[in-house]
């Protein structure tokens, strides 16, 4: 499942843009969690961290015209697809200038002209929308693909064989992407899913991968057969990609669980396989980058957290007398 | 004009959009043989690509609308009998009438979600429901209820065109009525109800197949002198207040009829806004004919006894101004 450093040949300014775009998402994101532990944001929020190499490996290979959706879980997608990190931090906060002017929150993070469907609270919603936009790419005729991002819980969610067959029947332009980070909220996988869900890719003839989730170079590789079949009119593909959500399925689950889901060591097991650390090894062990590189990034991001916070926390929250049925209708 | 039949006339309104603009797509289960008529032809004419029949998967198809609307396109997405859209709900309920408002207009989302409804054909329970007034709850998503063939090509051109989510619901067995429709690009603006008749004594607001008892009723009800105002809201979202208040001041008195179950029924919405906006100006207590609040049965007698009909509309209004009903009647 891991690739061999042979076959890889991405440029030097490549594999950086890799690592900073994992590590955006990742430093964003603890930012977040730590507001959402100080009682600074509002809502529930749930982390994407370490499964960002997921969604880093197929968003960087989109463009503006391509759509995701996403889930609850959805900075990280919203990020990698190049979504603003001001406007994120503003919306999590509840502020006026968060991209969904406070109506959303972190579960619906969203930039449509950036091809973001968005987060949803819904679990497995993204599934059929994301159906319907590839059906639009393939009227559109430009070579345009959706991809839908999704829970190996959301994988349970009929939806998921109903959208399976009629990608496989219209030869939709469409990827289905379960990121099986081994948990539907607190229930392991294996209490609530049976088989391999890659394999409910088999009766409807669709291609079909499994991939290491935290391996951004096996995950960007398995992405670009699958963006390259769909762009090419030939049809959906279903990837699970097998990584861990490290953080709790929601940051304040601590404060309200009685009871533990999963071990410690399990929990370290996967934090020795994060996928950042594991992909800043291989840059410099391949001489592609510097310490020094990493640490200017490093710099570069902190700064970018640092400004995105100081921005929302220097944002009204939306007026409520301004509030009306105002965005219900066009 | 010439006369037409509701079936056609929607077909007509679904012909002429798709030829006027190619971002118009209808696609449903059978759309292409079409069980109803009213997508029948559509396919030959305007493309496989852009009629399309889907498998019997209600969950994401409503969804697809959704996903294809947000990327540009004007979706016809037919669910064939209303009840159906109960197992493709989620995205009618959670997604189309929320994601606008979530994203703070980000978006528009020109949907059409359209299907039969309503009983008196001894579809029985699952077929029969008269869904409008749960559509009209959630918010975010038009309701249109066409009573006669001009409302329904003038209401389905004017959804077409609307950049949000409407439901058009056209009431069952009354594909085959016939009635005048205009010639060209006939089109009735969202929200504005038609007085279908003038009347002091009384004013009837009827919806949708509602409105022909109501109708039928009003004529009985002439003989007796009793002068019947009767408005046919054709959209419950939006929703003409305005003209049924009118209405109301004048007549004093207000008959509300719908086919869906008579708790938070569309009638009782309606009630509640001349209760609350125009009491001053009532003459008796606003009666609501509606359906009990039980299923509808299959067999005819007892489907009939639950519906509202010419007599229970009749009777509604007699009571209110405390007149018998006329002789022979
Ligand atoms: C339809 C629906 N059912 C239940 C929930 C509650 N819920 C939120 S997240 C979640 C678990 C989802 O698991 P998975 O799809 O694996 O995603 P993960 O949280 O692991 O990223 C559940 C049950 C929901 N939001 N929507
Ligand atoms: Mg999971």
């Amino acid at each position: 499942m891991s690739v061999a450093p042979s076959d890889v040949n991405f440029s030097d300014e490549q594999m950086l843009g890799f690592y900073r775009d994992m590590l955006r998402i990742r430093r964003i994101e603890e930012r977040i969690g730590d507001d959402a532990k100080a009682g600074n944001i509002p809502g529930a929020v749930h982390l994407y961290i370490g499964q960002e190499a997921v969604g880093v490996g197929f968003c960087s290979q989109l463009t503006d015209d391509d759509w995701i959706a996403s889930t609850h879980r959805g900075h990280g997608h919203y990020l990698a697809k190049g979504g603003d990190s001001k406007l994120l931090m503003a919306e999590i906060y509840g502020r006026e200038t968060g991209m969904c002017k406070g109506h959303g929150g972190s579960m619906h993070v969203a930039d449509f002209s950036k091809g973001i469907i968005g987060a949803n609270g819904i679990v497995g919603a993204g599934i059929s929308i994301i159906t319907g936009a590839a059906w639009a790419a393939q009227m559109d005729g430009k070579g345009a693909v959706g991809i839908a991002f999704f829970g190996d819980g959301a994988a349970n969610q009929g939806v998921l064989c109903e959208a399976l067959n009629v990608a496989v029947l219209w030869k939709l332009p469409v990827i289905f992407v379960c990121e099986n980070n081994g948990f539907s909220e607190f229930s392991p996988s294996s209490t609530v899913t049976a088989g391999n869900i890659v394999d409910r890719a088999k009766p409807y003839g669709a291609a079909h991968e499994t991939v290491d989730g935290n391996d951004l170079i096996a995950v960007h590789q398995c992405a670009a057969r699958a963006i390259k079949q769909a762009r090419a009119g030939n049809g959906p593909s279903l990837i699970e990609a097998r990584t861990y959500r490290q953080r709790g399925h929601v940051e304040a689950e601590a404060s309200f669980l009685g009871s533990k889901y999963r071990s410690d060591e399990e929990v370290a097991e996967w934090i020795a396989r994060d996928p950042i650390p594991a992909f800043a090894k291989r840059v410099m062990d391949a001489g592609q980058a510097s310490q020094a590189d990493l640490d200017r990034i490093e710099a570069e991001i902190a700064a970018e957290v640092t400004e995105a916070v100081q921005f929302a926390e220097g944002s009204p929250y939306p007026d409520p007398a301004m509030q009306g049925t105002n965005y219900m209708f066009a | 004009m010439a006369k037409k039949r509701m079936i056609q006339a929607i077909n007509e309104a679904l012909d002429g959009e798709m030829a006027k603009d190619p971002k118009v797509v209808v696609f449903g289960e059978d759309v292409e043989i079409s069980l109803f008529g009213d997508t029948r032809g559509l396919k030959d004419k305007h493309g496989a690509h852009r009629v399309r029949n889907m498998p019997i998967s209600e969950t994401v198809m409503s969804g697809m609308a959704v996903g294809a609307a947000a990327a540009g396109y004007k979706v016809v997405c037919h669910m064939m009998f209303g009840n159906f859209m109960y197992t493709g709900f989620d995205s009618i309920a959670n997604q189309a009438s929320k994601l606008r408002y979530m994203t703070a207009g980000q978006i528009a989302l020109p949907i059409v979600y359209m299907g039969v409804f309503g009983g008196g054909r001894s579809a029985a329970a699952q077929h029969s429901d008269a869904m409008h007034p749960m559509i009209m709850n959630l918010g975010g998503i038009k309701v249109a209820l066409p009573a006669t063939p001009a409302d329904a090509m003038g209401l389905l051109r004017s959804a077409i065109h609307d950049p949000n989510p409407v439901m058009f619901l056209q009431a069952a067995g009354r594909g085959g009525e016939q009635g005048e429709v205009p010639e060209g690009d006939h089109v009735i603006e969202l929200g504005k109800a038609s007085t279908v008749q003038e009347g002091d004594d009384v004013t009837v607001v009827a919806i949708g197949a509602m409105v022909r008892p109501a109708m039928r009723a009003a004529q009985e009800l002439a003989k007796s002198g009793v002068g019947v105002e009767l408005i046919d809201p054709r959209t419950v979202v939006p929703l003409d207040s305005a003209m049924i208040l009118e209405s109301v001041r004048k007549t004093g008195r207000l008959v509300v009829v719908d086919e869906a179950r008579d708790m938070c029924s569309a009638a009782s919405h309606i009630a509640a806004i001349c209760a609350d906006q125009c009491f001053d100006a009532l003459k008796a207590p606003i009666r609501r004919v509606t359906v009990p609040d039980v299923a509808l049965p299959y067999s005819p007698p007892l489907e009939k006894a639950l519906l509202p009909n010419v007599a229970s509309i009749s009777e509604a209004v007699r009571r209110l101004l405390g007149i018998a009903a006329a002789e022979g009647v």
